[in-house]
């Protein structure tokens, strides 16, 4: 079953690699993935959409929970949430299609972002459901060519952001000790 | 100040007194340093044993172990050990160099991708990139390796960072806002799981490795005895409840004792106290404990409820959860009184009844050493205080049967991992960590002859380590399951050549003896114990032994197998 997960994580070198790596160590498979900065640029939003077996997804949360630099790991799959992705489609199209393609965009809400003889680059967004029968109905017209951006998540409810507070360390830690006990 | 200096400082900030690594190219610059630097450098002879003895260190003692190795060969050696390291929680730090940040990803000379390769094999890893960083990264190192669920981290240095030249300036706060540590446990919860403790008939207390990293034995010890509990301790966790406790029955799980695996299967509540429902403790996990609830506390969230479903759940640390829950305990028994008064009695009658239905015993013959004849000698020496180091497989096992241990941190085993050739490294670095405390090395022809090289650290160092070879000529645990479930075609099991022990010893200049009578049992021991530095035993013993109480894969731990099927003949 798809989960969907929406991980906030500190903008680090590797953090990608261990929120991936920590699905693929249990043989999971990734969907989509798309990741991005956030207003603090040091912080990064990443939405995943996973196939995990229902009774594992909490412990995957944990298990994303327990990364170093995930600052929080939310489950999404079962909570109010929008969940939407972005097609780019290049469709090629006769002279004759070009109007009924057009009709069709307008009906899904997509935009031409480019247009030329051979046929039109549209752009589409909308939940993964939409966009299938979109690709679906304009493959009906042609050879097309389609690039989407995975799914991206944003929850409903704010979920209050837990953060481990800074702590000494242990030679400061001793050192305090020592000024105290000859205080 | 150079920036191997610099680690250095740190190293010395966070309490480090011994390294364990082996130099190399990229190293250079951090072992020139370290040669006038009063942190003292123990050579190994190979890296993953540079880690094992780390492991034995931190283990022995609770403080972080530290090796060292150097960029692509080195630090892949590593790997075993942080595997290790991370399966059983054991704080180590591991510093490898890197080649020149320039160089990174040219497939330069003894170039790996260490920071990518050791992502899935440590707690949390870092590449210094700026040598300003250095600081901050080491303490944060420290810090995330002895705190929480402790476990392993690497810090790769590339060679320039070690060259370049930094003010060095102390770093006294660390700040990882996304590593949150829920040490109190939740209050309400506390207060539920003493209650539902009180109340319990068949009450069983399940305690492993997480009581032995929180130093958490004595509130363990007070809870059991409030309790009037029996109480087992997984292979992670013997020693955290004293061998000779009424309380303590032994270790459950695949090799663990009747009365353990009887209990747990009919207690009405299980006490789970830092143990991760391992595969090799539960057996077939929907018949582990079928008729009990479940309390399991865990520093680690992602343990509760991973392979069984907790009915009260608490994260926490163990010696505060348990602190708070024996302050509640005593409340109770001082208002409510005793409960359940007969039922808690005709439980422990069953479980004594199980304990003299079929004890731990010990075989033994006079014609032949028994592997657990030599165990049990071992511990009458021991007498529940020294440490034991052991690699993994049938002496594995039989120590964990027969060795007492009085006190945690004795016993030192690869236990998740499961590495052969962990026991002799192990012995080193508890051995540096307890210069006077008397250790064994027991270890199996097999696993031995992996670590054979560290003789040479043994001897060099003059450490008075006690290697017990038990030597039956097989790999035995494989060959008793080949026994056992595969018709008994023992198949590249026969460990044939083993070296005469006196003349390998001998070699390294230290004593070394074989014996394969039971009359020179004792003595041989004895003599081994007595001689003032270290000593080689290789015993053989009875080559078709096999260990039981034994529950077959996939079985439920009620279901063993408490004896060989048949008598096995043994082949010429």
């Amino acid at each position: 079953m798809l989960q969907i997960i929406s991980l906030l994580l500190e903008n680090k070198p590797g953090a990608l690699m261990r929120v991936t790596g920590l699905l693929t160590a249990r043989g999971f498979n990734i969907e989509s993935l798309t990741v991005a900065r956030t207003l603090d640029p040091e912080l990064s939003r990443m939405s995943i959409v996973v196939d995990v077996e229902p009774h594992l997804r909490s412990q995957v949360i944990k298990q994303m929970n327990k990364l170093v630099n995930v600052l929080q790991a939310t489950d999404l799959t079962d909570c109010p949430a929008v969940a939407r992705e972005m097609v780019l489609l290049r469709v090629r199209s006769q002279i004759q299609t070009r109007t009924a393609i057009l009709k069709e965009a307008e009906i899904f809400g997509a935009r031409v972002v480019d247009n030329s003889t051979e046929g039109f680059a549209l752009e589409a967004t909308g939940d993964t459901e939409k966009l299938d029968e979109f690709i679906d109905i304009m493959r009906s017209y042609g050879e097309i060519e389609v690039t989407r951006s995975g799914v991206v998540a944003v929850s409903l409810e704010a979920k209050k952001l837990r953060l481990a507070p800074p702590v000494p360390t242990s030679g400061a830690r001793e050192r305090e000790e020592a000024a105290a006990s000859t205080k | 100040m150079s920036g191997a200096l610099i680690l250095l400082e740190c190293l010395v900030r966070e309490g480090v007194d011994v390294i364990f690594g082996y130099p190399g190219g990229v190293t250079l610059p951090l072992y020139d340093a370290m040669y006038d630097h009063p942190i003292r450098h123990v050579l190994v002879r190979h890296e993953q044993n540079a880690c094992f003895a780390a492991e034995g260190y931190a283990r022995s003692t609770g403080r972080v172990g530290v090796c060292c190795a150097t960029s692509g060969p080195g630090a892949t050696n590593l790997i075993t050990g942080l595997v290790d390291s991370l399966m059983d929680s054991i704080p180590v730090v591991a510093i490898t160099g890197q080649v020149t940040s320039k160089l990174i990803g040219s497939d330069a000379f003894q170039e790996a991708d260490t920071f990518g390769i050791t992502r899935s094999c440590t707690k949390h890893n870092f590449l210094v990139k700026n040598v300003a960083d250095l600081p901050q990264i080491v303490h944060e190192a420290f810090y995330l390796a002895s705190s929480g669920r402790p476990g392993p981290v690497l810090v790769d240095i590339p060679k320039d960072i070690f060259q370049a030249q930094s003010h060095y300036k102390p770093v006294d706060e660390i700040h990882l806002p996304g590593y949150k540590i829920y040490a109190d446990g939740h209050t309400g919860q506390i207060r539920r799981a003493a209650q539902m403790m009180w109340d319990a008939e068949r009450p069983m207390v399940y305690a492993g490795g997480g009581i032995i990293h929180a130093e958490a034995s004595a509130e363990l010890q007070t809870l059991v005895e409030t309790l009037d509990a029996p109480s087992v301790c997984t292979l992670m966790g013997l020693g955290a409840m004293p061998s000779n406790h009424p309380n303590f029955i032994s270790m459950p799980g695949m090799h663990g004792s009747y009365a353990a695996n009887m209990a747990i299967t009919h207690a009405d509540l299980l006490i789970a106290l830092g143990v991760r429902f391992d595969d090799r403790v539960t057996g077939r996990l929907a018949a582990f404990a079928p008729h009990a609830k479940v309390i399991h506390l865990d520093i680690d969230p992602a343990e509760i409820g991973k392979n069984r479903t907790a009915d009260l759940p608490i994260v926490g640390d163990c010696k505060r959860v348990l602190s708070k829950l024996n302050r509640i305990l005593l409340e109770m028994r001082a208002t409510e009184g005793p409960k359940n008064e007969s039922a808690r009695r005709a439980w422990w009658g069953q479980v004594r009844g199980w304990k003299d239905e079929h004890p731990l015993t010990p075989e033994i013959s006079d014609t032949e050493i028994k592997p657990q004849h030599l165990i049990s000698e071992i511990d009458r020496i021991s007498g529940g205080e020294a440490i034991v180091t052991s690699d993994v497989g049938q002496h594995q096992m039989w120590s964990a049967q027969f060795v007492r241990f009085n006190h945690p941190r004795l016993w030192i085993n690869s236990g998740g991992l499961g590495s052969m050739g962990f026991g002799l490294p192990a012995a080193i670095g508890a051995q540096f960590a307890n210069p006077h405390k008397l250790v064994f090395s027991i270890v199996g022809d097999g696993g031995f002859q992996m670590s054979i090289p560290e003789l040479a650290t043994i001897a060099n160092n003059g450490l008075p380590v006690k290697i017990v070879v038990m030597n039956n000529g097989y790999l035995g645990m494989v060959r008793q399951w080949q026994e056992l479930f595969y018709n008994n075609r023992l198949s590249s099991v026969t460990l044939d050549g083993f070296p005469d022990a006196e003349k390998l010893a001998g070699a390294y200049g230290f004593k070394g003896r074989t014996i394969e009578s039971p009359l020179e049992l004792r003595s041989a021991l004895e003599e081994m114990v007595a001689e003032p530095g270290p000593y080689l035993l290789n015993v053989k013993v009875s080559p078709f032994e096999n260990v039981y109480p034994m529950v077959p894969a996939g079985g439920a731990i009620n279901e063993m197998v408490l004896r060989n099927p048949q008598p096995v003949a043994a082949s010429d």
